[in-house]
């Protein structure tokens, strides 16, 4: 499939909504003059050899490293098989950025296990933390090992191709009854951040929270989020990436993409669907459909972008 | 006389009750389903709450100022003695949608 293959004016917004998948072998997306449009479900294997791009990244997320309950028992297995097919990608990534819950419960033993595994795949790895990974007492673990160089809990920028990357922290200082919390300091940093950089430049900013509401009964979404997308107002490409829910949705809200990527430990269930968004069990043959990894094409100059999401099995 | 010393005697076992309730109980409050149960309950002064985590996702109990549990992995167990009177609202720090609320009387 090619990008050719697909006339300009065909996709509407409607359609667009309507490709919020949670399964498939994996949704490519481009971003044409700043309206995201959805190429449909595509075969993994043939999205692999799209012509190399101005820019891969991959996306990996909540590992929950030493998670053992049924809905899967082996959480270090199935981060090892993410591992593993990233390692075996006809076109190498850039880098990896891993959206938060590395480990299950902040333990000196999770982080190890989890670097020891994703080290395996010889790319640089910038991360965010989910609530999983500051659950010690004085939040040191996270800290000493993936905080260096960052400013409050975590939270940094870095430019790639042209590309410029904005992780953030909503997790902490979580307060009754909210959500996700990114907190004014941050907020601040942000604004200052975005400031006197071109507007043609393409955004990518990365939580473990989503950043927009997408089931505040369940809290996923972020109390001041709002807030942070104000900062981005005027860029011509944002992309949003978050993980925290377990599943593929996606959105598109002006020239904003947001997308969330699916876990390598357990599946959660979509919004609703059950008593509470604890662990998914699901048939042992169907797990692997629901765990996987995300690739992130740029096309810079053309303003493209394609999110390719592989599981680990079909 | 006998009248007085009754009388101290009788003093003596009200002061006795006031200051260790004879039934000192321990309430019990679960969670499930990322969901305190029951949400809300009524204890005295003396009784103790204790909270017990059965979801496969960990959980803490925090009342802000007032206590704060250690993080509560699977079947994992936290207990406060309530000494004074008041409304204690807590949630989970990880997961602030959950809340709840321990009124002592
Ligand atoms: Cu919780």
């Amino acid at each position: 499939m090619s990008l050719g293959d697909h006339d300009e004016n065909g996709v509407s917004r409607r359609k667009v909504l309507e490709c919020m998948t949670w399964a498939g072998t994996g949704v490519l997306w481009t971003l044409s003059g700043g309206v995201p449009r959805s190429l449909g479900l595509v075969d993994a294997a043939r999205a692999a050899e799209q012509p190399a791009p101005g820019l891969t990244f991959l996306q990996i997320s909540d590992s929950h490293v030493g998670f053992d309950k049924p809905a899967n028992p082996n959480a270090t297995g199935t981060l090892e098989e993410a591992v593993n097919r990233i390692k075996a990608m006809p076109v190498k990534p850039a880098f990896m950025i891993h959206t938060g819950d590395i480990s299950h419960l902040s333990k000196a033993a999770e982080f190890d296990d989890a670097d020891r595994i994703i080290s395996q795949s010889r790319l640089d790895v910038h991360y965010v933390p989910g609530e999983h990974d500051f659950l010690d007492e004085d939040v040191k673990l996270y800290k000493e090992r993936y905080g260096k160089g960052t400013r409050g809990s975590g939270w940094y920028s870095f430019d790639a191709n042209g590309v410029h990357f904005v992780g953030l922290v909503n997790v902490v200082d979580l307060k009754a009854g909210g959500l996700g919390n990114l907190g004014a300091e941050q907020l601040a940093w942000l604004e200052q951040d975005l400031k006197g950089r071109s507007k043609s430049t393409p955004i990518v900013v990365f939580a473990h929270i989503p950043l927009w509401t997408v089931y505040p009964q369940w809290g996923w979404g972020t109390e001041d989020g709002g807030r942070a997308l104000d900062s981005l107002k005027g860029f011509g490409s944002v992309t949003v990436l978050n993980g925290h829910i377990h599943q593929v949705m996606q959105k598109v809200e002006g020239n904003v993409t947001f997308h969330t990527a699916r876990s390598t430990a357990f599946p959660q269930p979509a919004p609703g669907t059950a008593p509470s968004p604890g662990p998914m069990k699901v048939e042992d043959a169907r797990l692997r459909s629901l765990l996987g990894i995300a690739s992130i094409d740029f096309k810079v100059g053309d303003e493209r972008l394609a999110i390719i999401d592989t599981p680990l099995a079909g | 006389m006998i009248q007085p010393v009754l009388r101290g005697a009788g003093l003596a076992a009200v002061l006795l009750v006031c200051a260790t309730p004879l039934r000192a109980e321990t309430i019990k409050v679960t969670i499930d389903n990322f969901t305190f149960t029951p949400t809300e309950v009524t204890v005295k002064v003396g009784d103790t709450v204790t909270w017990t985590n059965h979801d496969d996702i960990p959980h803490t109990v925090v009342s802000a100022g007032k206590y704060r549990s250690k993080t509560l992995d699977t079947d994992d167990s936290f207990s406060f003695t309530f000494a004074a009177a008041g409304d204690y609202k807590y949630f989970c720090s990880l997961h602030p949608h959950m809340t709840g609320l321990v009124k002592v009387e």
